[in-house]
């Protein structure tokens, strides 16, 4: 990715691969199938499916993070993963407090 | 905009010892895609607040259909593989292939934006429009951002075949289908966050 130059792109291997693409979407289909049967066919009590759910969601982010935007830990990626890391840590602040805020404002305002 | 330009620009980074203008530049569309996710987090977080503030109205089992919704998905995913073609053509300078998997993708992204303007359209044709509830309206919000991402990928798709066919795979060109193809990825994790927060959790 950052480092697939045109200029060097000789030199570049983080391209991926016709079989890396192909793993990937096999995994995003299984990671896709499974959450998707899980919620049309519930066998599982009904926070179990939440959590299986929302796991499985992110193996699938990763997935597509190692397998199609081909980010790794390369050196030459290192910014790459840095703002990366540094925007998850922004977006798990913005979402978990609005939450936690929003919910004890429910809480102690409208529940009581 | 040609090639003298980013020749320009390379000779100008190479005398600051910084990387090559090409890689410098898909860095940067990483950055914006960065600032993107803050952006569809702040629309989650809303959606997340919203959620159960369906003001009378329809709430989410009532209005989500789980099939039409993976054949969405279906179309996003095989449509982020076709695109991760076009890259492997663009590695091996193949013109035709990269032209022809560019308009695969093209032809699953306006699918997939079909399908959504079709659900869209039936939710309003039955009342249940962004301003019946908070729910809806955040939930318009949230998928309608992500598919008018999705719309403006397929405009900017379509700007870039024609500029591959006309000029060829000019390294200006490869640098554009790099950001382009980060673009689409990315659009695609956005959607699984979609799939999984909006439509599985609202059903389940």
């Amino acid at each position: 990715m950052y480092n697939q130059s045109p200029i060097h792109s000789s030199a570049g291997t983080s391209h991926g691969t016709s079989r890396s693409y192909m793993v990937g979407f096999i995994i995003s289909v299984v990671l896709t199938v499974i959450p998707f049967a899980l919620v049309v066919y519930p066998s599982l009590p009904r926070s179990t499916t939440a959590w299986v759910v929302v796991a499985l969601g992110m193996v699938q982010i990763f997935a597509h993070l190692k397998y199609f935007l081909h980010l790794d830990t390369a050196k030459e990626q290192r910014w790459n993963l840095i703002a990366l890391i540094f925007s998850v840590v922004i977006i798990l602040l913005l979402v978990g407090l609005s939450l936690w805020i929003m919910g004890s404002i429910h809480h102690n305002m409208l529940a009581h | 905009m040609s090639n003298i330009v980013m020749d320009k620009d390379i000779a100008h980074s190479h005398e600051q010892g910084h990387e090559d203008a090409g890689s410098m530049r898909i860095f940067g569309f990483w950055i914006y895609l960065m600032t993107d996710c803050i952006l569809f987090a702040t629309l989650f977080a809303g959606y997340a607040v919203l959620r159960d503030s369906v003001a009378g109205g329809p709430s989410t089992v009532d209005i989500f259909e789980l099939p039409y919704v993976l054949a969405e998905t279906a179309l996003l995913l095989v449509s982020s593989i076709t695109y991760g073609y076009a890259m492997l053509a663009t590695n091996r300078n193949h013109t035709s292939h990269v032209l022809r998997w560019l308009a695969v993708t093209f032809v699953l992204g306006c699918g997939f934006i079909a399908m959504e303007i079709n659900e869209f359209h039936h939710l309003i044709d039955e009342g249940y429009g962004p301003d019946r509830s908070g729910f809806l309206t955040a939930f318009f919000t949230l998928v309608g951002t992500h598919g008018a991402h999705v719309l403006s990928g397929l405009v900017w798709m379509a700007v870039l075949m024609a500029q591959v066919r006309s000029r060829g795979l000019t390294n200006t060109n490869t640098t554009r289908l790099s950001c382009l193809s980060l673009f689409w990825h990315f659009l695609d994790v956005v959607w699984i966050c979609v799939f999984t927060v909006v439509y599985l959790l609202g059903v389940v």
